[in-house]
């Protein structure tokens, strides 16, 4: 099947998201869709899909317009999407997920038998046989209910599939996995595009790039005739530098010391030291523990054994209001969910945590505060038009500078990252690392949990690696590779 | 419009329908306006506001208190008991809104610690509480007591003109106005009530923040206890059955979510007058009381239907 929209346009009251936008599709090719956060990727995705009907443009499907108003209208036609939340219901089963809305009957009720059979069916077409059709959704692996998923939408006969960040919550194994499934739908005439911030993965599994920039179509390029810089360049529309900053700092004392640390069961033995102006990287598969160790540390988790100290003195923090007295900051992995209230003003948000500093009494000194708003949004370069205004309305890079800028407001010894460029855009990235150096420079000990590989060997200066809720093994950034890294990450020594 | 224009302009929509109402009610009422009248509609309405004002920190958590008409009951019957055996009137009536304030803090303690529901500890509260009051005023209205200064707390008046529960109501609006927009404790109200775990990772001590909460609100109704029981002249354990329902309405109409972390006092305020003034209207036009129930339930729909459309 082929797809082409042409001249696509889209606005939302007075803001343009779409202006003019091309995009075409061919069958057997997967097709990455770059740009930064705000770009319009979703927008034009969601009106391929029914859900927005764009403003002007046309669409082709193999030669013929159509118009698509309705989800239902673009399942017909044979596209399907698969979001990066994902859709599964948790208490129903994996096989009542796939047929919801459409089970098969037999004297008007539901064939569970046959519902079954065909279950089965299309989970084995992805190479899901393991997964039970019986079993409760909720209780599978984020990867394998991205696998229902998939099963779900070629169930529905889909051509076309349109995949949202499909490897943000998988483990190394399971994107292998999906890797392997989307070359062989590739094989069988399936048209997918790819929707990713994960530039190493669409070098290795697209065949083509578009990239929009500001709502409009700025190149479509063929994999193997372009490379990281130009598409970055397409992207920002600028020269972006060096895509990890260097970092010049002077390593000082050391300001963090862990030893034997260990929580109610999720990671023991762990052990290691950071110095005022270091970064240590922590790696692992997803579920290796890496968060667990940064909640153990903040109070969140609680610590069953071993010895902190911060600055010499003993870390005893049971709860995250006493980890902040001490000098502990903590940017959480899920903004969405545990960095922001939503609900709230980017002011309001920026001075959660340190509000005491800027009230005498309890009463809250509104200038001051606002000044020191005004500081950190210049300081951070936060884009927004007011601080006054929802948080909720920031692009996801700008949100997650207003986590950072939750800590900075009294800068903290020991700050703690969780994922701190999940869901950011390329532009937004370079800016959070500039921040994360910055913050060295100025002697924090910054430990950092990412899954991007690339990130964590560029911007550490020691990496821990965690295998099963043990440390497999801390190593020297510079002469670390990507290899080394999984290698321990997937316990073989 | 701008966004900014129409969130406003949501925002002041039930003031708006407020002033339709009272010129509506002028209209078809000349008795409506008279300074009289006036007062006697805010009088009637402190009682609901009080405790609406109570609601609000509550629903901005997100959660529900439905144990204030009991707190409301059983605080009068302590007051009540204590001023018959001879205590000092203003230690009884502290005594009673502290008494409010424990039973509050209980809800809170349940709520924050025990990890209980909001809508079943307080319904579990709103039972225990009841009952406590029929034990220990034995089933029977407490009366007895006489006392200038416990008049005065629901049937005086200010410079000859505003009742004093009006007069308390206006300084607890904005006690509560100033709390909520100007200390860290409004500021955590609305952090918890967003987002808790946000709020938590961040520092609040978010089940500080839920028993003050409660405390507060227990408190306040406890407060309205006193005006109710001052102007009846005797403290009735059944007293306040369903009071809760009417703050709730009022702060839903004021605007506040439900789901916690957004809203204002002013809309409170705002609320507890529609219903005020509806009551009051509803009774000059000489409107059967059947009616009036049915009147008042589709203005809090259609209000809250409204709501619910702009927002879409």
């Amino acid at each position: 099947m082929q797809i082409k929209m042409s001249g696509i346009s889209k606005a939302f009251g007075p803001v343009k998201v779409l202006e003019g936008v091309d995009f075409a599709l061919q069958a057997g090719e997967i097709h990455a869709l770059m740009g930064e956060n705000g770009a319009g990727k979703s927008t034009l995705m969601k009106i391929l899909c029914g859900v927005y009907q764009a403003d002007a443009g046309s669409i082709e499907v193999d030669g013929h317009a159509v118009q698509i108003r309705s989800t239902t209208d673009s399942e017909h036609l044979g596209i399907a999407i698969i979001h990066q939340e994902l859709n599964l219901i948790p208490q129903l089963s994996v096989m009542e997920n796939m047929f919801l809305a459409r089970e098969p009957r037999r004297f008007g009720v539901i064939d569970s038998g046959r519902m079954r059979e065909e279950a089965r069916r299309w989970l084995a077409l992805v190479g899901a046989t393991q997964i039970d059709p019986d079993g409760e959704a909720g209780k599978l692996s984020i990867g394998q209910q991205q696998m229902v998923e998939i099963a779900k939408a070629l169930s529905l006969n889909a051509q076309v599939l349109i995949m949202d960040e499909p490897t943000a919550a998988l483990t190394e194994r399971e994107i292998e996995k999906l890797f392997g499934i989307m070359t062989d739908l590739k094989a069988k005439g399936v048209a997918i595009v790819y929707v990713s911030h994960r530039m190493e993965e669409i070098f290795r599994i697209c065949d083509k790039i578009s990239v929009l920039r500001d709502g409009q179509f700025v190149g479509e390029r063929v994999i193997a005739e372009t490379g990281f810089d130009e598409i970055v360049r397409l992207m920002v529309g600028r020269e972006l530098g060096d895509r990890f900053p260097k970092r010049e700092v002077e390593i000082g004392a050391v300001r963090l010391a862990v030893s034997d640390l260990a929580d109610q069961g999720n990671i023991a033995g762990i052990g290691f030291e950071v110095r005022a102006g270091e970064v240590l990287g922590i790696a692992g598969l997803m579920g290796a523990g890496r968060s667990e160790i940064l909640k153990t540390l903040f109070g969140v988790n609680r610590r069953t054994h071993g010895e902190v100290s911060l600055d010499g003195q003993p870390l005893t923090a049971r709860t995250p209001s006493q980890a902040i007295a001490a000098g502990v900051g903590f940017v959480t992995e899920d903004r969405k969910s545990q960095g922001l209230v939503l609900g709230m003003s980017v002011r309001e948000n920026a001075t959660l945590v340190h509000l005491a500093q800027y009230a005498h009494g309890g009463v809250v000194n509104g200038r001051s505060e606002s000044e020191a708003v005004a500081r950190l949004v210049d300081e951070l370069h936060i884009r927004t038009r007011d601080a006054e205004l929802d948080v909720k309305s920031l692009s996801g890079g700008n949100q997650q500078k207003v986590v950072f800028a939750k800590w900075l407001a009294k800068p903290p010894k020991v700050l703690l990252l969780d994922e701190p460029t999940r869901g950011v855009d390329v532009g937004g990235k370079a800016e959070i690392y500039h921040i994360i150096n910055r913050l060295a420079a100025a002697g924090v000990a910054i430990v950092m949990v990412s899954s991007e590989l690339p990130e964590v060997l560029a911007m550490s200066d020691r990496i821990l690696v965690m295998h099963q809720g043990r440390q497999a093994g801390i190593f020297d950034a510079a002469s670390a590779t990507q290899e080394t890294i999984m290698t321990a990450a997937t316990g073989n020594n | 419009m701008t966004p900014q224009q129409k969130a406003t302009l949501q925002k002041l929509g039930p003031f708006l329908a407020l002033l339709l109402v009272c010129a509506g009610l002028a209209f078809m009422s000349p008795d409506f306006l008279s300074v009289g009248n006036l007062m006697n509609v805010l009088r009637q309405v402190s009682i609901n506001a009080l405790i609406a004002f109570g609601m609000t920190l509550v629903i901005l958590l997100g959660g529900i208190d439905l144990s204030v008409g009991s707190i409301l009951a059983l605080a009068s019957v302590f007051t009540a008991m204590m001023m018959r055996a001879g205590y000092d009137p203003i230690l009884a009536t502290l005594v009673g809104v502290l008494s409010g304030a424990v039973m509050g803090c209980v809800n809170g303690l349940v709520v924050a610690k025990g990890k209980v529901a909001p809508f079943i500890a307080t319904l579990g509260m709103m039972t225990v509480l009841r009952g406590l009051s029929l034990v220990f005023s034995n089933g029977s209205p407490i009366t007895g007591f006489q006392s200038d200064f416990f008049s005065m707390l629901g049937g005086g008046y200010l410079a000859g003109l505003v009742p004093i529960p009006v007069v308390w109501t206006l300084l607890m609006f904005a006690l509560f106005w100033f709390v909520l927009k100007k200390t860290v404790f409004g500021r955590h109200v609305y952090a918890t009530g967003g987002n808790a775990e946000a709020a938590m990772l961040s520092g609040v001590k978010t089940n500080r923040v839920q028993i003050g909460v409660y405390t507060i609100s227990g408190a306040m109704a406890a407060m309205a206890g006193m005006v109710l029981t001052s102007r009846l002249n005797s403290a009735q354990p059944t007293a306040g059955m369903g009071y809760e329902l009417d703050a709730i309405a009022a702060v839903v109409l004021g605007g506040t979510s439900l789901a916690g972390g957004r809203g204002w006092i002013f809309g409170t305020l705002v609320g507890v007058l529609l219903i005020g003034v509806l009551n009051n209207g509803l009774n000059l036009l000489g409107v059967s009381s059947f009616y009036q129930q049915v009147i008042k339930g589709s203005v809090i729909l259609l209000a809250v239907l409204l709501d619910r459309s702009g927002k879409k």
